[in-house]
């Protein structure tokens, strides 16, 4: 494979895995306040063909985006009303708009099912655009890639050196000792599960009208990277630079599988599509392996530099979520 | 500021927690609360700080009607509470526990909080680190960090409660010191406790509630007997101390080198006799705690053999040990010990043999009125177990306990519960012993190591003493050896005892 294939595949990579970070991002910050939301592969489903919809009507990509922020932002507040207002496990709720956003997208979505709609084109800065190698593989993208790789230090610096995110972890935390610090658990869960749920929004339309541009019904080949999103945010460690670690990898590992179908032909090309999602649960147990007394037992055994190392490692890619994920927060009456 | 408490009254289900207490608190000085679990000191003091509203009554500050609704106004109010289970964030470093929660723009001034944070722990003589995590804090360490920013973010009142439960003697002294001096500059403050010799050392005046009420004030010189008297409304016997004789050795730990998170233990050797009571002595995170989970087969240690009546333990599971008739009781009564949400009657259903497949509701139901009749528990056996107070929810762990036991594992006893509560529980424990099943339990609390202990372990910064017969220490020697003085005695090669 020649240099240019390459890098033109590596900038299709991250083109690719925009939308998972927009979706990894947006949930992590929702799971920092303590809303799981559930429902993420709905979101994108509903969201794509939503926005897809309302570009083909008004022929505006702007207004486009804007209704998959929308759809992400009220199908979270959904979640919210539910687990803040009505104390009532976010897990059932989340499963059900799963399900529910995900076949509500197919029936509504009927009427422009392979319509050829607007489409976001790639918009290569100039000058960095004929930078060697970095070039084409950063600066010939579209403005939601751009925007994808800005997001996650900027995700990143809001969650862990400002005020507000220093509350948003706060009250995923301990929503107790937030409260007598003077915050109000349940105006923030609901603001930070609705801008997480619409910055997640955004990722059905990167799809939609860039990614895999278009709405094909049930082989637009979305279902399923809302569960790999609530994955991979676990994998992340609730960390946003390492959540898009994982949307990389993801999207990597589905390259593999495209470039990788003609050079093994006695493969079924099934096995390669769906091998990104199995790869990825297995690399999530590995990381999280450490967690468990019975490699801890194990580990003992072993010589002592060696186990001292191990032990280290695995404690260092341990995550631990925040510890009042999806639990309702009672105040004293 | 001067606080005027009229007539608060507060209803939970049934339960009157406060009934139209009324309390005027001068300005500058060290005002006491006492009384025994559940008299409802908490429910008052969650009450002036915003954490729980009344059914009925006023706050007044400086004579000024107060409205306090929420957490957030008891602060613009300036009033600050130190919680009993401290009310901070363990997985952040102490610098964003110290900043979360304060006023200001979109990025904090990290420089300015860390001098602010690095000029308080001076003034107080704290030893802490902005840097470090919360959670490899003592509790102790953890009261000093919310003391400080209760004061930098400006409260002049300042309520603790029951702080000295769970701290060390040092830390406790330290913790003494700076409420006196704070109050010396004009701070108000509210001191919740249950021990009177605290609240006799520290206040300036003290009010004794009962049952929801306030049954009455004391002022310096304080009599003891009275001060019981309102309390309990009767008075306590205390048990006197019964030396246990010698039986066969129960669990024998050989050489047991451990190793935690944080802290690595080596070169534990101790006989356990059927029967004997051993203390755990040492400062929190001194590796008591992961001593005493190894003991029930919850961590495996590095080298070194558990025997249990002569059998080889390990490396086995802790249903093993549970098998051998281990029991283990943790401190996070709630968290580890007691299932929240299921009732006391489900609990005992749960903690039963299996029998059946579906539940004998009239069985379970006498099963657990004659086990709270017998253990003096203060509940129903359809109330959910959260709803009991902390002495109620260790009666509760020791009522459901099995029969025949050799081995009670126990993590502070009775930390957090009152004179009555105490003398009950290892009344309860001791009954045991008699029966021939050994304690190994973990304490802060010295007196209560020296009480009940036969033989005591002392561990500090890893290290552990060889067993030391209770009778040959004495608080002092105890706090000293605790701090990590007088070692060198065992490094010659004491003989075990």
């Amino acid at each position: 494979m020649s240099g240019d294939i390459l890098l033109i595949s590596l900038a299709g990579v991250l083109t690719a895995a925009a939308p998972v970070i927009f979706a990894v991002i947006g949930e992590t910050i929702s799971e920092r306040a303590g809303i799981i939301n559930l429902s993420m592969n709905g979101t994108i489903l509903l969201a794509a063909m939503g926005s897809f919809t309302v570009a083909l009507a008004t022929k505006s990509l702007i207004l486009g985006f804007l209704a998959g922020a929308l759809i992400g932002g009220f199908v979270a507040a959904i979640v919210a009303f539910a687990s803040v207002t009505l104390r009532q496990s976010q897990v059932a709720v989340g499963f059900v708009l799963a399900v529910l956003c995900r076949d509500l997208s197919y029936f509504l979505g009927n009427p422009v099912m392979g319509e050829a709609g607007p489409r976001l084109s790639s918009s290569p800065i100039p000058l960095a655009a004929s930078i060697p190698i970095l070039g084409p593989l950063l600066f010939r993208q579209d403005v939601m890639t751009y925007l994808s790789i800005l997001l996650i230090p900027l995700a990143w610096v809001f969650v862990f050196r400002t005020r507000p995110g220093l509350v948003l972890r706060g009250i995923g935390e301990k929503p107790s000792a937030a409260y007598v610090r003077g915050a109000n658990i349940g105006r923030l869960r609901y603001r930070y599960a609705v801008i997480g749920g619409a910055i997640a929004g955004l990722a059905g339309p990167i799809y939609s009208l860039s990614v895999k541009a278009g709405w094909k019904g049930t082989i637009s080949g979305l279902d399923g990277i809302g569960w790999i999103v609530l994955a991979v945010t676990i994998f992340g460690g609730w960390n946003p630079v390492r959540a898009a670690f994982g949307a990389y990898l993801f999207s990597l590992l589905q390259w593999l599988g495209l470039v990788l179908q003609p050079a093994m032909p006695g493969v079924p090309a099934q096995v390669l599509q769906v091998a990104p999602f199995p790869l990825m649960i297995l690399t999530l147990l590995l990381v999280n392996v450490g967690n468990a007394e019975w490699v801890e037992r194990s580990l003992a055994r072993l010589p002592e530099p060696t186990r001292r190392w191990l032990s280290k490692l695995l404690r260092a890619m341990n995550a631990t979520p925040p510890a009042a994920l999806g639990t309702p927060f009672e105040d004293g009456e | 500021m001067l606080i005027e408490l009229r007539n608060i009254s507060k209803t939970f289900d049934t339960v009157q927690a406060n009934s139209g207490i009324s309390l005027v608190v001068p300005p500058a000085s060290i005002q006491g609360i006492l009384g025994e679990n559940g008299a409802g000191k908490s429910t008052l003091m969650k009450i002036f700080s915003g954490f729980t509203l009344p059914d009925s009554g006023d706050i007044l500050l400086d004579g000024e009607r107060a409205v306090i609704h929420s957490p957030a106004d008891a602060i613009r109010h300036g009033i600050g509470m130190l919680h009993q289970d401290p009310l901070d964030f363990p997985p952040m470093r102490l610098l964003d526990d110290f900043l979360l929660g304060r006023e200001g723009g979109l990025f904090p001034d990290r420089r300015g909080a860390a001098r602010a944070f690095r000029e308080l722990a001076e003034r107080f003589g704290f030893v802490l680190d902005p840097e470090a995590w919360v959670d490899s804090l003592t509790v102790g360490e953890r009261q000093q960090l919310e003391i400080m920013r209760l004061l930098w973010i400006g409260s002049h009142v300042l309520i603790l409660d029951e702080p000295t439960t769970g701290i060390s003697l040092p830390q406790k002294e330290k913790l003494f010191a700076t409420l006196k001096s704070l109050a010396s500059d004009g701070m108000t403050i509210l001191f919740v406790s249950h021990k009177l010799e605290d609240v006799e050392f520290l206040c300036d005046s003290v009010a004794i509630l009962r049952q929801g009420r306030l049954v009455g004030t004391a002022k310096p010189p304080y009599l003891t007997k009275d001060l019981v008297g309102m309390m309990f409304g009767r008075e306590i016997a205390f048990p006197e101390r019964k030396k246990s004789p010698p039986g066969a050795s129960v669990l024998s730990v050989n050489g047991v080198s451990l190793e935690g998170a944080r802290i690595r233990i080596r070169g534990v050797n101790i006989q356990v006799r059927a029967g004997e009571v051993i203390g755990l002595a040492g400062m929190e995170g001194s590796g008591q705690s992961i001593f005493l989970g190894a003991c029930a087969g919850l961590t495996r240690p590095v080298s070194g053999a558990f025997c249990l009546d002569e059998r080889d333990m390990t490396g086995r599971s802790h249903h093993d040990f549970k098998r051998e008739g281990v029991a283990y009781l943790p401190a996070a009564r709630l968290e580890r010990g007691l299932v929240p949400g299921l009732s006391l009657s489900e609990h005992f259903v749960l903690s039963e043999k299996k029998k059946g497949f579906f539940i004998d509701r009239r069985r379970a139901k006498k099963l657990s009125q004659d086990r709270i009749a017998a253990y003096n528990i203060k509940g129903e056996p359809d109330s959910p177990i959260e709803s009991l107070s902390g002495g109620n929810q260790q009666r509760m762990l020791l009522a459901l306990l099995r029969d025949p036991l050799s081995l009670v594992l126990v993590e502070h006893p009775t930390r957090g519960l009152d004179i009555e509560s105490t003398v009950y529980i290892w009344g309860k424990l001791k009954e045991r012993c008699a029966g021939g099943t050994s304690i190994v339990f973990i304490s802060s609390d010295l007196d209560e190591i020296l009480q009940y202990s036969d033989r005591v372990l002392v561990f500090f910064a890893g290290r552990v003493s060889p067993p030391i017969k209770a009778e040959e220490l004495s608080v002092e020697s105890l706090g000293l050896l605790i701090g990590g003085k007088g070692w060198e005695d065992f490094e010659r090669g004491e003989a075990d005892a």
